[in-house]
């Protein structure tokens, strides 16, 4: 442990809007902490910079998965284990539970939030692929109210966001219209369980008449955010899933992404696993 | 920063103690309470060897600030086994070699016990999922899978 | 009646304590006023230390520090050249070099401090790879970089090329590996100036701590006391490290007056300790076109690190080994321990012979296509047999069966059939991405104990005394890591003795009350210790027996009876042996020839992979270990050892990368250094062929290293069955598995 604890402030506020007014009387002062398995992490490695931070995991108003017919609203401390647990998720939103299965261990899938997960902003991050994928959007909660967006275009930058200081992520809305399409997950992090992922590959595909209409690519550990590939899905859309489609698909996908070489992978083994994920993808939209 | 006063049942008993709030856990156990069973193995979640139950499901103590579970029931090894046995989990870690040099174990029996809980009849498949978060570098696992099917059937 | 043990799955000794959480590991122990330590270190790979500043807003009167100046002894760790420091003096020759020493009561402070030490350094130019300390890039050490050299000549490989049938040269490389036993390197140290120092701490060699404190405070031996806590696994890692860290915890004790806990986390232990030493093989063969060997010429390096630590032990291991289970008339192998600027390389699992064997292994299929014959058939041509030799020229003579073996671990892994239907469905893969299977294997064989007359110095001993009760206590060095000694050892006496299991206690390694039977290293425990566990305790019987209390024919109740009564006659009834090496034995340790060994295990491992085009991973599905230890002591302890063995060694094949930027581990977390998970290792298939051998407690020969020899090469001949390309290097990550393979179907 190499942080020198009694720096460290965790308050407990007894309710959201006890947590809210605390941001708000504040601003800056104050970060959420969920669950804890990312920012523990840095406190151990005494690379924790932030001193102040309020504990929101005992909120219940940030728990619970509610379904009704166009929606499923998940609320921000939703655990990896709550997910898997969910039979509507399990049935429509394939890609978000295997996801979870595939974060840590059992006893990370416990703690871990999907709100944490989206706030924590890492670009290896497991669930965002599958988050975008399907549409998400979320809500932000502040004194002042609270407001929904759309989650792509939510992440800006390395680490970067479009979240207020006094904002708290609360919820996580996803439309249920994934029924009828095909799910491709693909996490790739050379040992199976425990991985941090090198390649995160999340698409969802439909066609009609044999031509790909409604389809979404979203990658992660390939570019600072996870990213959404909007061009490639322009390329695909309207087209055969076809070798000749594969490569200006690939062709698009490898403009979108700009990995790096770092200690767990190289930038060419990225680009290369992105794009035989592609191609395999497309294939699964063929039968 | 101050401390300030959590309570928490641990293995069936109450205390109240004085923490910082973002202690871990994990110290806490060991150094406040010396229920030093829980074992540090990497400090970060990877290993499992500090695995304890907190409100019937595991967690890994290294990466839980002690005031989240304030008002908490928490099992650690030490209460694992009965007033006058071990527990079927035990048992069978001892007769099919699920133990070798024992640093991995209480982590590795708490999230076996767990299993058990949760599904009484786990196929080798499930065993291997619900142990993925727990790192043995001794037995290349075959051993701590027989010792769970074993438990399995012995309950 | 006694319950037999040998040979049974008699439970583990201190099993009860690890399931419960009452086995005392060094971190779970605390002593009134103790101080915790903190390690400060090198920031640069090579240099001279310019400044060192004590910043931040840190009550450091409250600190104990410790330098180089206040050390009472020699700054060295006496082991082998005595060339590394305990704490760097004016110069650091590898990054993370411990420079000071910090300690303060509260364990949080202190890795607070530690960060407001800054030391300023003046680089100068450093090695970082076993090709650039050969290239001379730079000299770091001594006059030409080289710790160690050997030399083993056989025959004359000169006068063979150029009349061979075919010559085959291939060259194979190994990386660095993390042990990463579970529990880190820790000790606690109380020391007094003129009373003397005591140290608990994890470890596998007390009396290798025990020397190297005699130097370190130039005390008298018996001032010096060293006690083996439960120790969390060591796999070599807590072979020679701790009497570093062991030294520098009775440092601070030294100067403090108080004790001293000094512990590190893992991101510490895995950029500071050793690792398993990186290695490049160069080989030439010349076969016949029958298939025969009639040369052999092989270069072995390896990267020792900054400081010699063990490195020519390493060396020699894997030097001999270098040659495998075959007979050819003309062997030369040149080998060199060479030093570059990291971290000091140490004992693994293994040691040296993982490396080397993996480069034949991996080598011998190779020669095999060449020369037209499939790898078992080429194998077989040339396996030693009883009445031939070895590379080191060491008659065999021992009963060895390698084709029998070979005909078995093929049947056992269901080979042929897998090898004909895996070509078939490979070839058959239709467009896209497919996934590719593979099979292949690993021949080769394991030296127990220490090499040439290794044993025959260290002089080994063993102490058994019988208490009042009549109880057995066992008194050795060698130490409980998880290997199972606390259990073969009760296993050993009990036999010998006609006693139950349970009549038999293991007393805990403590130098001040254990004599010295030798580190717990080398596969020696249960062969060469254990051995000396059964002469100590016959000892007692004889002892009884010739003072007329026991007669033949006893039962346990009889023993303990004549226990109870020898004591109250004539005291402690106590019981030595020491170290007989087996008749016949002979090395040469100046021409690097004879008997290396006194007995080898032999194995043929067999591994089945697939192989992922989208991702380039490859995957061992179903592992076959088929080896022939001697008797088996206890099946449930040894299938445990081959199953710990071999996940290791896929974790060193497929997994274990150590990322070095600029001489210091990058990746120094378990998240980013990743070894095998509950949901990677594929079902391990432990077999054994029982061949008692002579001059072995029960007929046992060594068990612990060998599984780490053969997965390897097994698993990189069977990616070659896979994907029809060559990989000669490991670690074989998806990148560089990704990188060769496109390129070659790139050219194709």
């Amino acid at each position: 442990m190499r942080s020198y604890v009694p720096n460290y402030q965790l308050t407990t506020p007894a309710s959201l809007a006890d947590a809210l007014a605390l941001l708000a009387a504040e601003p800056g002062v104050w970060k959420a902490f969920a669950g804890g398995t990312d920012l523990m992490v840095l406190l151990e490695a005494g690379k924790l910079p932030h001193r102040n931070y309020v504990n929101i995991w005992n909120l219940k108003e940030l728990r619970g998965i509610d379904v009704d017919t166009d929606h499923v609203t998940l609320g921000a401390l939703t655990t990896y284990t709550d997910v898997q647990e969910n039979a509507t998720l399990r049935s429509e939103f394939p890609m978000l539970c295997q996801a979870a299965g595939e974060t840590g261990g059992l006893a990370i899938q416990n703690r871990g939030t999907l709100g944490g997960n989206i706030v924590n902003a890492s670009p290896a991050a497991d669930s965002p692929p599958a988050l975008l994928a399907y549409d998400a959007e979320i809500e932000l909660v502040s004194t002042r109210g609270s407001r929904w967006l759309p989650y792509h275009g939510f992440h800006t930058g390395y680490k970067q966001m479009s979240i207020r200081p006094d904002e708290l992520l609360s919820r996580i809305r996803l439309p249920r219209n994934t029924t009828a399409a095909k799910h491709y997950y693909r996490k790739v992090g050379t040992r199976k369980a425990q991985a941090i992922s090198k390649v995160c590959f999340a698409a969802l595909g439909r066609t009609s008449n044999g031509q790909i209409d409604d389809v979404r690519i979203v990658l992660g550990s390939v570019a600072p955010i996870v990213v959404r590939c909007v061009q490639t899905e322009n390329a695909l859309r309207g087209q055969q899933p076809d070798s000749t489609t594969v490569k200006s698909a690939q062709t698009s996908l490898l403009r979108e992404i700009s990995p790096i070489d770092d200690i767990r992978s190289t930038a060419n083994y990225r680009l290369q696993v992105a794009a035989n994920l592609l191609a395999d993808f497309i294939a699964t939209l063929k039968s | 920063m101050s401390k300030s006063e959590i309570a928490l049942k641990v293995n069936g008993q109450s205390h109240r103690l004085e923490v910082f709030p973002m202690a871990r856990l994990l110290d806490v156990l060991r150094e406040e309470l010396q229920l030093t069973g829980t074992k540090e193995g990497c400090g970060e979640g990877e290993c499992g060897a500090c695995t304890v139950i907190v409100d019937g499901r595991i967690v890994n103590s290294c990466l839980v600030p002690v005031v989240q579970v304030n008002g908490s029931e928490i099992t650690t090894i030490e209460g694992v086994a009965g007033e006058d046995d071990l527990h079927a989990v035990q048992h069978a870690f001892i007769e099919h070699g699920g133990a070798q040099c024992g640093i991995c174990t209480p982590g590795m029996v708490l999230a076996a016990v767990d299993l058990l809980e949760r599904n009484p009849q786990p196929t080798e498949a499930d065993i291997r999922t619900a142990l993925a978060g727990n790192l043995c570098r001794c037995t290349g696992y075959m051993k701590i899978f027989e010792s769970v099917l074993q438990a399995r059937s012995s309950k | 009646m006694s319950d037999h043990p040998i040979g049974k799955p008699v439970p583990r000794k201190e099993g009860r304590k690890k399931v419960t959480g009452q086995a005392l590991y060094v971190d779970d122990l605390s002593f009134p006023d103790m101080l915790h330590g903190a390690t400060v270190r090198s920031p640069v790979p090579r240099g001279k230390i310019r400044s060192i500043a004590f910043g931040g807003d840190i009550p450091w009167h409250e600190f104990t520090i410790v330098t180089a100046k206040d050390i009472p002894g020699a700054n060295y760790v006496a082991l082998i050249l005595n060339d590394q420091p305990y704490l760097a003096e004016g110069f650091v020759n590898h990054a993370e070099e411990p420079i000071l020493l910090i300690a303060h009561h509260d364990k949080y402070l202190v890795q607070e401090a530690r960060r407001h030490v800054t030391i300023e350094v003046d680089e100068q130019p450093a090695v970082f790879t076993l090709e650039e300390s050969l290239a001379k890039k730079a000299i770091v050490w001594g006059e030409d970089n080289v710790f160690k050299k050997f030399l083993v000549d056989k025959g004359n490989v000169d006068d063979v090329w150029a009349n061979a049938d075919l010559i085959v040269e291939g060259e194979y490389e190994t990386g660095a590996q993390e042990q990463l036993y579970i529990e880190n390197n820790g000790a606690i140290a109380i020391a007094r100036p003129g009373e003397g120092v005591t140290v608990w701490g994890s470890m596998q060699c007390p009396y290798y701590v025990h020397k190297a404190l005699v130097k370190l405070f130039d005390l008298p031996e018996d001032k010096i006391r060293i006690i083996q806590t439960e120790t969390g696994g060591g796999f070599g890692g807590k072979e020679e490290y701790p009497s570093l860290i062991a030294g520098h915890a009775a440092l601070l004790a030294w100067k403090s007056g108080k004790p001293v806990k000094l512990v590190y986390d893992r991101a510490e232990d895995m950029v500071a300790t050793t690792k398993r030493h990186p290695s490049r093989t160069r080989h030439k063969t010349a076969v016949s076109k029958d298939g025969k060997l009639l040369a052999m010429e092989i270069d072995f390096v390896i990267d020792g690190g900054a400081y010699c630590t063990l490195s020519p032990v390493v060396l020699s291991r894997g030097t001999i080994h270098a040659g495998g289970p075959y007979n050819c008339p003309n062997v030369r192998i040149h080998s060199r321990a060479v030093a570059t600027n990291v971290p000091p390389q140490g004992a693994f699992r293994g040691f040296g012979a993982p490396q080397s064997i993996f480069a034949l292994e991996r080598h011998f299929d190779l020669v095999a296509r060449a020369v037209g014959l499939t790898p078992e058939e080429f194998r077989k041509r040339n396996f030693v047999h009883e009445g031939e030799t070895t590379a080191t020229s060491q008659v065999i003579r021992e009963r060895v069966d390698m084709n029998g073996l070979l005909d078995r671990a093929l049947q056992l892994s269901d080979y042929h059939a897998k090898r004909e239907r895996f070509a078939r469905e490979n070839a058959n893969a239709n467009g896209g991405f497919s996934k590719k299977r593979g099979i292949g294997f690993a021949t080769f064989m394991h030296g127990a104990g220490f090499t040439g007359s290794g044993e025959v110095y260290l002089q080994s001993v063993v102490s058994a005394e019988a208490t009042s009760e009549g109880r057995v206590q066992i008194l050795a060095a060698s130490t409980e890591i998880g290997q199972g000694t606390n259990t073969i050892f009760s296993q050993i006496a009990a036999e010998a003795l006609g006693l139950d299991f349970d009549d038999i206690d293991i007393v805990q390694p403590d130098t001040g009350r254990v004599p010295n039977s030798g580190p717990t290293v080398a596969s020696r425990t249960s062969m060469v210790v254990g051995k000396l566990v059964e002469s100590a305790v016959i000892g007692l019987k004889q002892t009884l027996i010739g003072s007329g209390l026991l007669g033949e024919g006893y039962t346990p109740a009889d023993f303990r009876a004549a226990c109870r009564e020898y004591v109250a006659r004539y005291g402690p009834l106590k019981s030595s042996a020491t170290y007989q090496p087996p008749p016949n034995i002979h090395w040469d340790d100046e021409k690097y020839q004879g008997d290396a060994y006194g007995a080898y295990a032999w194995a043929v491992y067999v591994a089945d992979v697939s192989y992922d085009e989208l991702t380039y991973e490859a995957r061992v599905e179903d592992f076959v270990a088929l080896q022939e230890v001697g008797r088996v002591l206890n099946p449930v302890l040894a299938a445990g050892q081959i199953e710990g063995g071999v996940a290791q060694a896929i974790g060193f094949t497929l997994f274990e990368n150590v990322v070095w930027k600029n001489g210091r581990m990058a990746n120094n977390q378990m998240t980013n250094y990743i070894i095998p998970t509950p949901v990677d290792i594929p079902p391990i298939r432990v077999y054994f062929e029982e061949n008692p051998y002579a001059y072995g407690p029960g007929g046992a020969k060594g068990i612990g290293e060998l599984p780490m020899d053969g997965a390897a090469p097994a698993i990189l001949n069977a990616i070659e069955d896979a994907t029809g390309q060559n990989f000669t290097r490991i670690p074989l990550m998806p990148e560089m598995l990704m990188e060769q393979y496109e390129q070659e179907r790139n050219r194709t």
